[in-house]
C-alpha cells in the first residue's frame, strides 16, 4: 500500500512535535523513521495509526483519505517497543487474538495463528505465556500478532530497543526477512542508524519536527541533505573542520588548504565546516599544496584496519589509515581527503554547498 | 564461613530438640492448668544442655531459629486460643462450660444440641440467607461498578475526569458514620427502610475499590490497549477480555476485603432493620445474645455458624488476603 503524507503536523499545546511533513511511500517497502530522541518520529507514527489525532494535513493510505479515520478502520498492524503482549495469554491466544475479534470461527483462527507462528519460527512455542519467552521471542509473538491480519500496513515503534546488542542484530535481519516474504508496507521507527541502514529501503530522518532528508540509505550517507545528516549518520561521526572559502580552497583556520573540486554556490569568504569521513583521508603527496597537517594522539588497532585519532588544530579528527605507515603516537602527519566523502556546510545554517 | 564442625553430636541434637518441645508444652500446661513448671524448666534446662553438647555453628542457628520460632507459637497460640474456645466451647453441654478449672476439651464432639437449641431460638437459617443474599448482591454489583469505573477513570478520556476523581478521592474523606445518616433518610424516603434492599442498596459501589483497581489498571501499558484498538477491539470488550483477566489479582483481593466487610457488617443493620426475618448474622448473633443471656455455649455455637463462611473462604484465600492487605496499607 502506498502511504502519503500531506502538510502532517502536530501540535500538543505550543510544543510543536511535527511540522509540515509530506513524505511518500512506496508500496511493498521497508521504511524507516530515524531521528534522535524526540525528533517527533513516533508521534508520526501514532498518526498513522490513529491513536493521535492530527493537528493539520492528510494521510493518504493509497488514495483514501483516512485522516479522521479510527485505528480500527485504517487496516494496520502495530507493534511497540515493550511488545504489548497480553500476558494471560499464550501465544497461540495473543495471534489469534485479532481474528478473534474480527468474527473468524476457531478452526480458521488457530490455522492462521499456527501459519504466523512458523513464519516468525515460534511455532514450537505456541502454548507458552509471554513471561516464560526471551526478549527476542516475545517480540516476534507481537510482529506475528500485528501480521495475522493481513494488515496493509505495518507500523514498527522503536521494535528492537529493548533487546540485548547480539539479539537486536538477529531481530532486524528476522524483520527484514519477514517483510521480504510477505511484502507488507512497513514503516520501522529507530533512533539507531545503524539498525536504519542495514535493514531499509529508504530512509526518513527528522529533527526537531522537521523532515531532514528522505532517501535511500547509501544516498543518505554518500549525499547528505546538511549538516545534521552527515552529522547523525556514520560511525565514527564526521569530522567537521572549521575554515572559510577562498578562491577555490577550503582555508582553515591555521592556514591549512583543501582544494575543492567543486564549491556549487558557496560564497567567497564565507565560513565553512568542512566535513570528511573517516574512510575519506589519506596521505599527502609531498609538495602538495592542498594538505592538512596533524599530529596522532593514538591508533586504534580495529583488526581489519586501524583508526588514528589525530589532532588538526584544536579539533579532534579519526581517520582509518592504513597499517603501512606503521603510526604510533605523537608522529606528525600530512593527510590529503579524497574525492567522495566530503562536504562543505555554512557553519551558520548547516545548508550544504558541495 | 566455617564449616560445621566436629563437636556435633547426635546425643546433643537429641537433647535440644526435646528440650524445646518440653519446654514448649510445659509453659502452655502451666499456663492452663497450673501444673507444669517443671517440665518447662526441665526444657529449658535440656536446651541449654544440648547447646553445649554440640555448640556447633549449625547448632547456633538452629537454637536461634528455635528461640524465634518458640515466640512465634506462642503469639499464635494467644491468637488462636479465642476460635478455640469458640470451638469448642459450641459442643460443651452448660454443666461442662460451668466447670472450674475449665475442661480444654469437650466430652462429646457430636455434641450438636447447641446448635439445635441456637437454631430454634433464633431464626438463624433465615438470617444466614439474609447474610448471604445480601452479601453475595452488594459484593456482585460493587464488584460490576468498580471495574467499570476504574476502567473510566484510568483508560477513557473525558473532560473533568481528574478533578471527577479528586473529589471521589476526597469524599473517601468522610467517615462512615457521616454518611449514615444521609443514607438513612435516604433509605427512609424512599421506603426501603426495614427490607433487604436497604442492606443492599447502599453498598453497591466503594470509592477505595475503585481507586486501588484504577491505580492498577493505570499500571497496565498502554501498548496493550491501542494493540488491541488497532485489531478492532472495543473498549468493552477490551476490558473484559483483556484488564480484567490481568487484574484477577487485584480483583480477587477487593472482592474478599469486600465480602468480610459486608459479611460482618453490624452497625447498618442495626439502624436500618426492625423486623426479626430481615436481620443479617452479625445482626441476629447481637439480640441473640440478649436473648439467651448467660449460656455461653448457644452463643458460641451461633458465633461459629456466623464466623464458619469467613474463615473458610480465608483458608482458600489467605495468600490473597494477605497480599490484599499489605497492598492496600490499611483495609477500608
Amino acid at each position: 500500500m502506498r502511504v502519503e503524507m500531506k502538510n502532517l503536523s502536530k501540535h500538543f499545546g505550543r510544543v510543536k512535535a511535527v511540522n509540515d511533513f509530506s513524505v511518500i511511500l512506496n508500496d511493498g517497502e521497508l521504511v524507516c523513521l530515524l531521528g534522535p530522541s524526540g525528533c517527533g518520529k513516533s508521534t508520526v507514527l501514532n498518526m498513522l495509526s490513529g491513536i493521535l489525532p492530527v493537528t493539520g494535513g492528510k494521510i493518504y493510505f493509497d488514495d483514501e483519505d483516512v485522516t479522521d479515520l479510527p485505528p480500527e478502520q485504517r487496516g494496520i498492524g502495530l507493534v511497540f517497543q515493550n511488545y504489548a503482549l497480553y500476558p494471560h495469554m499464550t501465544v497461540l491466544g495473543n495471534i489469534c487474538f485479532p481474528l478473534e475479534i474480527q468474527g473468524l470461527p476457531k478452526a480458521e483462527r488457530i490455522q492462521r495463528a499456527t501459519e504466523m507462528a512458523e513464519l516468525v519460527h515460534m511455532e514450537g512455542m505456541l502454548h507458552r505465556k509471554p513471561k516464560e519467552l526471551s526478549g527476542g521471542q516475545q517480540q516476534r509473538v507481537a510482529i506475528a500478532r500485528a501480521l495475522v491480519k493481513r494488515p496493509n500496513l505495518l507500523l514498527l515503534d522503536e521494535p528492537l530497543s529493548n533487546l540485548d546488542a547480539r539479539l537486536r542484530l538477529e531481530m532486524r535481519e528476522e524483520i527484514r526477512r519477514i517483510q521480504l516474504q510477505t511484502k507488507v508496507t512497513t514503516i520501522f521507527v529507530t533512533h539507531d542508524q545503524e539498525e536504519a541502514m542495514s535493514i531499509s529501503d529508504h530512509i526518513v530522518l527528522m529533527k526537531d519536527g522537521f523532515l531532514q532528508q528522505h532517501d535511500d540509505p547509501q544516498a543518505l550517507y554518500n549525499e547528505p541533505a546538511n549538516q545534521f545528516v552527515a552529522d547523525f549518520l556514520g560511525n565514527p561521526p564526521i569530522n567537521n573542520i572549521k575554515g572559510a572559502i577562498h578562491s577555490g580552497f577550503f582555508v582553515a583556520q591555521n592556514g591549512d588548504k583543501v582544494r575543492l573540486p567543486e564549491t556549487d554556490g558557496a560564497p567567497e569568504g564565507v565560513k565553512v565546516h568542512l566535513a570528511i569521513r573517516a574512510e575519506s583521508f589519506m596521505m599527502a603527496d609531498e609538495g602538495d599544496e592542498s594538505c592538512l597537517h596533524c599530529t596522532v594522539e593514538n591508533v586504534y588497532q580495529l583488526g581489519k584496519e586501524e583508526m588514528a585519532l589525530l589532532n588538526f588544530g584544536d579539533t579532534q579528527v579519526r581517520a582509518y589509515l592504513s597499517f603501512d605507515y606503521g603510526l604510533k603516537a605523537g608522529d606528525e602527519v600530512t593527510l590529503q581527503v579524497r574525492d567522495r566523502g566530503v562536504f562543505l556546510f555554512d557553519l551558520e545554517t548547516g545548508r550544504r554547498y558541495a | 564461613m566455617k564449616k560445621q564442625n566436629r563437636t556435633r553430636s547426635l546425643l546433643g541434637t537429641v537433647t535440644y530438640v526435646a528440650g524445646i518441645v518440653l519446654a514448649l508444652v510445659g509453659s502452655l500446661t502451666w499456663l492452663f492448668k497450673e501444673t507444669g513448671s517443671l517440665p518447662f524448666a526441665v526444657g529449658l534446662v535440656a536446651v541449654a544442655i544440648g547447646l553445649f553438647l554440640n555448640h556447633s555453628y549449625k547448632t547456633k542457628v538452629l537454637s536461634l531459629r528455635g528461640i524465634r520460632y518458640f515466640f512465634l507459637s506462642v503469639g499464635a497460640l494467644i491468637m488462636v486460643f479465642p476460635f478455640y474456645w469458640m470451638l469448642v466451647s459450641a459442643f460443651k453441654t452448660s454443666a461442662e462450660m460451668n466447670l472450674f478449672p475449665p475442661s480444654m476439651l469437650p466430652k462429646n464432639w457430636r455434641n450438636f444440641n447447641n446448635f439445635v437449641v441456637a437454631f430454634q431460638t433464633a431464626p438463624f437459617a433465615r438470617y444466614f440467607l439474609n447474610s448471604v443474599a445480601t452479601c453475595l448482591s452488594s459484593v456482585g454489583i460493587t464488584t460490576f461498578t468498580t471495574v467499570l469505573a476504574a476502567f473510566a477513570f484510568s483508560r477513557l478520556k473525558f473532560p473533568g475526569r481528574d478533578v471527577l476523581f479528586s473529589l471521589l478521592l476526597s469524599m473517601m474523606m468522610v467517615p462512615f458514620e457521616m454518611l449514615v445518616i444521609t443514607n438513612y433518610t435516604t433509605i427512609v424516603k424512599v421506603g426501603l427502610n426495614d427490607t433487604i434492599w436497604a442492606l443492599i442498596l447502599p453498598f453497591t459501589s466503594s470509592i477505595f475499590y475503585t481507586y486501588i483497581l484504577r491505580n492498577f489498571f493505570v499500571s497496565i501499558p498502554e501498548g496493550l490497549y491501542w494493540s488491541a484498538r488497532v485489531d478492532g477491539c472495543t473498549n468493552w470488550r477490551y476490558l473484559w477480555k483483556i484488564m480484567v483477566p490481568i487484574a484477577r489479582p487485584s480483583l480477587v483481593t477487593i472482592v474478599l476485603l469486600n465480602a468480610m466487610a459486608s459479611w460482618n457488617s453490624f452497625m447498618w443493620p442495626l439502624l436500618v432493620i426492625k423486623k426479626d426475618i430481615n436481620r443479617t448474622l452479625p445482626f441476629g448473633l447481637y439480640t441473640f445474645t440478649t436473648e439467651v443471656g448467660a449460656n455461653n455455649e448457644l452463643l458460641m455455637a451461633a458465633s461459629l455458624v456466623v464466623v464458619m463462611p469467613m474463615i473458610i473462604l480465608f483458608l482458600f484465600a489467605r495468600k490473597q488476603i494477605v497480599s490484599g492487605v499489605s497492598r492496600g496499607g490499611i483495609k477500608g
